[in-house]
């Protein structure tokens, strides 16, 4: 059984919780040893925040240390910057095309890095750098909060799980009255993933 | 049946097994879920209590009176409550009383990082620490037993990697406890500590916490896991889990009792191994207490004394002091990220805080803040908090720089759940001593930052129930206050007027700026995102200076909203000199 550890960044509010509390009930049915770790309080308040997802046959550590996440599974293109090195070089890089600027950027002190820069960063890392219209997709569907399932959409294909552990474990997590929403922003998320090569 | 849970639910989980009976807190990260966690099983009394102090008294309360207690804090919650720690362990209880102290390497949501192992020794009570969540479910029920066998509080110590981190736990059934007396105690010698009983009972607790290190040698979470000889690793808490990661083959003792310590374990242990090392986050507690039994060891001679530990971190450390291979570490790849905006957590869109905190910095005076959300108007462009300490500060604090003679005039700004925790005295104070401190109560109808937990000002308890809400106007009122301004805290225009009206009073003032988080359900309900009129806007960057990250300078520096992120608060709104930001009506009259 491979040991597999995804860290999750983002920004505070964007839904990375749901996503690993999904990604390590995924783990745990599917027969791993799961350990996760995040962060609660005030980072949860528009900061950048990051969680902590291991798959395996005997996981110790909750948190990854830097260099050894197989998956940098990424909400937001600055954040995927920022923790860029805690990828371990050859990882996968998955990222939202999605730009939240922080208040230094929005009013006008500070630069947000280009596509190319961002691109550039990843690949220094890795050659496997996806990047998903993760809320623009979102949107689509009807609301763009669900663009985190998406992503574990596309994520889920490069993962040997089947497809209704999946889709059991999110319907579970989610609010009755979403539950569609959410199950479709899933198999979007996968569709996206072969078109893209993701 | 086998569920992840964060070690604070499963501390939840394993008091409600043991049959905990009532259970009080004050939210503190990373820390309020177990109450949260709790209050949701069937059986159970549980109260956010007004502060870690009374919560305290709370549970001890209960056990005094037979029934199983469990109080939960964060690391400096304790200091709160210090005082009466200390005479819980003087006393003793009837029924089991289990602290819960949830420590926060890092600093992720506090401002120390202090080790309160060091309280379990200075008030001379055991300490017990889990490694996973599994563990910290049966460390409860444990330390319930260990503190009805020996007559003491039982300090349950985590850190945020254990509170908040998730692992499969084992799910059992609730096992009722009887109270532990028929009625309660008449015990005057045992529970009144007057001087003459004190002195009784100190050398008592000497003695019980001799016993406790006796039971310690064979208490079965204190566990030998021998390995290669050549390194014995002393460890605790999620350490134990970098230890066994980083060095596979080591020897190891983990301890799951921190205090006392086992020295014959120890010594044993010492013993048997060519290298003794102690791998532990933050202080040198266990190195400490080895050394004192005279056994040579190294610890914070290798290990960082500051911030958390990591795999890395500790295979860092490990290289440097030569226990491992310098092959033991993956280079990491050097980054030409350029200078990257930095992402701090910021005052939310439509935040109740950000207009007050916009006028009062206008005024130009030092503004003493406290604990909460709106410390982060610390930050530009607001840069509006000029000291910050503890919960409760901010009055005391502006008082004393007042009373020395500081010729500028003081704000104190204090949200409502900090103002009913320990904001109170401080503003009887400054009321007995004749202050000028201006008092500002935020008011944003919850408990914001640890994640909306009710107080005495909602109306509701813990356990959903309809209760007094207490009105703060009245309270400051009685507390001798003459000066009182309630305002819509998204009234800029009636803010302002409020602090000149303060500014001009020679004496306390307070002013009651009350509008709820925009993170409430009823709040969301009425978010509506507002509009830029481009035409209108000349690009001059007023708006800009309130800071919300709604609002998105563009290249040709006029403004565009966000709708996704825009609540609709209208705070802008009242800022811009042209009147080219569509107020909510005009955007509802658009649509």
């Amino acid at each position: 059984m491979r040991e597999i550890n995804f860290l999750l960044v983002g920004v505070g509010g964007q839904g990375t919780i749901l996503a690993s509390n999904v990604l390590a009930d995924v783990g745990l049915e599917a027969g791993y040893d799961v350990k996760k770790a995040e962060v609660h309080g005030m980072a949860q308040r528009g900061g950048s925040v990051t969680s902590h997802v291991r798959w395996g046959r005997s996981v110790r550590s909750p948190i990854i240390g830097a260099g050894e996440a197989d998956v940098l599974l990424a909400f937001e293109k600055l954040e995927a910057v920022r923790y860029a090195e805690n990828l371990r070089r050859g990882g996968l890089a998955l990222v939202s095309d999605h730009a939240i600027p922080p208040v230094s950027v929005s009013s006008g002190n500070d630069v947000y890095p280009s596509d190319e820069k961002v691109r550039s960063v990843l690949q220094a890392v890795t050659d496997e750098v996806h990047f998903v219209p993760a809320v623009a997709v979102a949107q689509a569907l009807g609301n763009a909060r669900v663009h985190n399932v998406v992503l574990l959409g596309a994520l889920s294909q490069r993962l040997e799980v089947p497809v209704d552990l999946w889709e059991r474990v999110i319907a579970a997590w989610v609010p009755e009255r979403h539950r569609d929403l959410n199950l479709r922003a899933f198999r979007r998320g996968r569709e996206l993933a072969l078109e893209h090569g993701g | 049946m086998r569920k992840l849970l964060s070690g604070n639910e499963a501390i939840a989980r394993g008091a409600w097994e043991a049959g905990v009976v009532l259970a009080a807190a004050y939210p503190g990260t990373p820390s309020t879920e177990i109450l949260e966690t709790l209050a949701q099983l069937p059986g159970v009394y549980c109260e956010w209590s007004t502060n870690e102090k009374v919560a305290m008294d709370v549970a001890i309360g209960a056990a005094y009176a037979g029934r199983r207690a469990l109080t939960a804090m964060k690391h400096v919650g304790l200091n709160v409550a210090a005082d009466a720690f200390f005479y819980a362990s003087m006393t003793g209880t009837e029924a089991g009383l289990v602290v819960v102290s949830a420590d926060d390497p890092a600093m992720h949501s506090s401002q120390n990082e202090q080790d309160n192992r060091r309280f379990a020794k200075f008030a001379r009570v055991p300490c017990v620490e889990p490694s996973d969540s599994q563990e910290a479910k049966d460390l409860v029920g444990v330390a319930f037993q260990i503190s009805e066998q020996f007559d003491t509080p039982v300090l349950l110590r985590i850190t945020t990697r254990i509170a908040h981190s998730s692992t499969p736990v084992d799910l059992g059934e609730r096992q009722e406890v009887p109270p532990a007396v028929e009625k309660f105690p008449r015990n005057v010698a045992k529970y009144v500590m007057v001087p003459a009983n004190a002195r009784q009972r100190h050398p008592v607790i000497e003695e019980r916490i001799r016993r406790v290190q006796e039971f310690a040698e064979t208490f079965p979470y204190n566990r030998v896991e021998w390995g290669d000889r050549s390194l014995g690793i002393v460890t605790c808490g999620v350490a134990y889990q970098y230890a066994k990661e980083v060095f596979p083959e080591a020897s190891i003792l983990r301890l799951g009792m921190t205090y006392p310590i086992p020295p014959r374990l120890v010594r044993e242990f010492a013993q048997g191994v060519e290298r003794l090392i102690v791998l532990e986050e933050l202080d040198p507690f266990l190195e400490e207490e080895i050394r004192l039994l005279g056994i040579p060891v190294e610890g914070k001679s290798i290990f960082p004394l500051c911030g958390e530990l990591d795999p890395r971190v500790v295979r860092e450390s490990a290289v440097r002091a030569g226990l491992l291979p310098a092959s033991a570490l993956t280079p990491l790849p050097v980054l030409d990220k350029g200078p990257l905006p930095g992402r701090p957590p910021v005052l939310c869109p439509g935040c109740p805080h950000r207009g007050v905190f916009y006028v009062a910095g206008r005024f130009k005076v030092p503004i003493n803040g406290d604990i909460g959300c709106y410390t982060l108007s610390l930050l530009p462009p607001l840069s509006a908090q000029h000291t910050c300490g503890c919960m409760g500060a901010s009055i005391g604090v502006a008082h004393g720089a007042d009373r020395a003679g500081d010729p500028e005039r003081h704000i104190a700004t204090i949200g409502d759940s900090t103002f009913f925790h320990t904001g109170m005295p401080a503003l009887v104070n400054a009321v007995y001593n004749k202050s000028r401190v201006i008092t500002v109560i935020l008011d944003n109808r919850t408990t914001a930052m640890t994640g909306h937990q009710q107080n005495p000002g909602t109306g509701l308890t813990l356990m959903g129930e309809r209760t007094k809400e207490i009105p703060f106007e009245p309270l400051v009122r009685a507390m001798g206050v003459e000066e009182v301004h309630s305002v819509n805290a998204f009234d800029l225009k009636a803010v302002r007027s409020a602090f000149k009206a303060c500014l001009a009073y020679d004496g306390p003032s307070v002013i009651i700026a009350t509008g709820p988080c925009a993170l409430l359900p009823e709040a969301r309900a009425r978010w509506l995102p507002l509009e830029v009129d481009s035409e209108k806007c000349i690009a001059c960057g007023a708006c800009l200076r309130v800071g919300c990250p709604a609002l998105v300078k563009q290249a040709d520096g006029k403004v565009w909203i966000d709708p996704l992120l825009c609540t609709g608060c209208e705070v802008c709104v009242q800022v811009c000199p042209k009147e080219a930001i569509l107020t909510r009506e005009q955007v509802a009259a658009n649509v």
